[in-house]
């Protein structure tokens, strides 16, 4: 599975609570979230992203609140992967088990920059910064987890019978 | 290899003899836990499985907390959505007003978590109870659906810190203080995936109350979960709450931490954690002038009675500096009758705080306390992020309940010490 897209560009600890500020928890719409999705730190992305757009941040992407609408939004915003240096790990767990592709790579955030063009090939771990022609290469997905993500998120993966990791 | 003690709980939890870091299981839950923001899209997702019931009803606890009593028509629809949802399946733990507080104040108080258990939460703060000896974690709502669904939930075993706390601490030292000094000290991602686990001759000096927030800021380490060392202060507090069996778990002698601390506990100042994280601390001796707008005691880090105690201590006979507002929230209805008895609530509302219902309120800048632009609050809450408690260019700083009242008195963030 291979998306591409352009990069929006983000810092070290970006928390939940800018993703989605607590105020707008009184939905759990997507839609609705992602009108609001980064708003506190970034108030035109969602005026320019598009379906596809990737994520770049630093480390300890998604932390605070265990709110599954961080992930939510940033879905239904149109972004097709984060990739960080790290991620909190609530907000890890919650992008998998929604089903929003997730990947760590150091090298690949030091060297993009916001409006890059990036492709990323989850099967092999590759990550291709196609503005800059540079490849990186991180840890592929394990197994449970692509099929977490094919079946488009936990819920359909238990209904699917077999949940034994 | 030996193991840590939350590597026992969880192999015990999956029928293992052995599990080893990085190692993916799907253990059994004890526990599982939702609030009024988290379990709505719990709910969603519980629906699509099909299912007309969950894995135990009596293993399922859900409290609305965030934004009750309901804030607005949204929230008062999620909590409906919420309540029917409770009624439907049957759920024993569903908690409506009367009965309820701050889920990770309530669930230990109700007796629904004892040391050994393995708890999931869809709140962050669920690492609460690891203060009780249990693995307890925080998760999204996918995995509180799925839990409800199977009574499982999939895990990476985690590798641990250890922190080995000695002496005892001084003078308005608490367990805030405490666990703001460690997390200055390993940063916001210092435990990120890991354990942290407290133990030594220190925690006898700890009542339950300082565990309890210990533990619940272990994620502001990025910890998976806090878990303390059972002693006989737990299991008295257990016997006082809860009639379930209970397991006590202690780490192997070889086991293996990537890193141990030692803390003095003696040499712990009264922090303060400045905007925007809850890493960028300083003692309260470095603080400077800080002048405040707000004032918020109260929250699952410090809502509990001994922090009722220390305001009231404080505030009595005294008065709230004017233009401050000072706002105190009991992390429960029964802890909010306790300083009724006590008379901790004549003595902060005499002073011109005001004494709330429990809720969640302004910790997140849900309701009932939100800071306009510029305005700063210290607040005994956990979480200090851009925007927390209101208007983006509002600033929190956080602190114990002794250095929160005492800086209700001055107007400026200040040591109790100085107050006369
Ligand atoms: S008091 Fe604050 S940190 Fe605790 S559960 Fe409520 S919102 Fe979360």
């Amino acid at each position: 599975m291979k998306v591409r897209g352009k990069v929006f560009r983000y810092q070290d600890n970006v928390d939940t609570d800018v993703i989605i500020p607590a105020r707008h928890l009184n939905t759990s719409d997507p839609n609705e979230l992602a009108k609001h999705c980064m708003e506190d730190i970034d108030k035109d992305f969602i005026k320019n992203v598009k379906q596809g757009d990737i994520i770049v941040a630093g480390k300890n992407f998604g932390c605070g609140s265990s709110r599954e609408h961080a992930p939510i939004a940033i879905k239904a915003a149109g972004i097709s992967c984060v990739i960080a240096t790290t991620f909190a790990r609530i907000f890890f767990r919650n992008s998998v088990n929604i089903g929003l592709p997730i990947l760590e790579c150091e090298e690949a955030v030091k060297g993009t920059e916001a409006g890059d063009e990036v492709e990323v090939d989850f099967a092999t771990g590759t990550i291709k910064n196609l503005t800059k022609d540079k490849i990186y290469k991180t840890q592929p997905f394990p197994e449970f987890m692509q099929k977490i993500i094919q079946a488009e998120g936990l819920i359909n993966y238990i209904k699917g019978g077999s949940h034994e990791f | 290899m030996g193991m840590t003690m939350t590597q026992k709980i969880l192999a015990a939890h999956t029928g293992l003899e052995k599990v080893v870091p990085g190692q993916l299981i799907e253990a059994d839950l004890d526990l599982v836990l939702g609030n009024d923001i988290t379990t709505p899209v719990a709910v969603n997702e519980f629906n699509k499985t099909g299912l007309d019931k969950v894995f135990d009803k009596s293993k399922v606890a859900i409290v609305p907390d965030h934004f009750t009593p309901n804030k607005d028509i949204k929230a008062a629809e999620q909590c409906k959505m919420v309540r029917e949802f409770a009624c439907r399946m049957e759920v024993e733990n569903y908690f409506e007003i009367g009965e309820m507080g701050i889920e990770h104040c309530l669930i230990p108080e109700k007796g629904l978590a004892v040391p050994g258990d393995l708890i999931i939460g869809a709140d962050s703060h669920t690492c609460t109870y690891g203060a009780l000896g249990a693995f307890s974690t925080g998760v999204g709502s996918t995995d509180m659906a799925a839990g409800m669904a199977t009574g499982k939930c999939w895990f990476k075993v985690p590798s641990a810190l250890k922190f080995v706390l000695k002496g005892k601490p001084q003078g308005w030292v608490s367990g805030k203080d405490i666990i703001l000094h460690i997390i200055g000290m390993i940063g916001v991602d210092g435990a990120l995936y890991k354990s942290m686990e407290f133990m030594g001759d220190g925690l006898i000096n700890l009542s339950m109350d300082d565990r309890f927030t210990m533990a619940n800021m272990a994620i502001e380490a990025g910890a998976k979960n806090g878990i303390f060392m059972v002693d006989e202060r737990t299991i008295e507090y257990v016997k006082e709450h809860s009639t379930k069996p209970y397991k006590v778990y202690e780490p192997d002698e070889d086991a293996v931490y990537d890193k141990v601390y030692e803390i003095d506990l003696s040499q712990i100042r009264p922090t303060v954690a400045f905007p925007h994280l809850p890493d960028n601390t300083r003692t309260i001796d470095e603080v400077g002038d800080v002048a405040i707008d707000q004032v918020v005691i109260g929250s699952c880090t410090n809502g509990r009675i001994e922090d009722l105690r220390v305001t009231a201590k404080i505030l009595k006979g005294r008065k709230v500096k004017k233009g401050v507002r000072v706002l105190v929230f009991p992390g429960t209805q029964n802890i909010y009758l306790q300083a009724l008895k006590e008379g901790l609530v004549e003595d902060i509302v005499e002073a011109g705080a005001v004494f709330s219902t429990p809720t969640c309120g302004p910790c997140l800048g849900g309701h009932m306390g939100i800071l306009a632009k510029g305005e700063r609050a210290v607040s005994t809450t956990n979480r200090n992020f851009v925007g927390r408690m209101g208007h983006v260019e509002s600033e929190v700083y956080l602190a114990s309940p002794a250095v929160a009242a005492a800086s209700a008195l001055t107007g400026k963030i200040t040591d109790p010490d100085k107050i006369k």
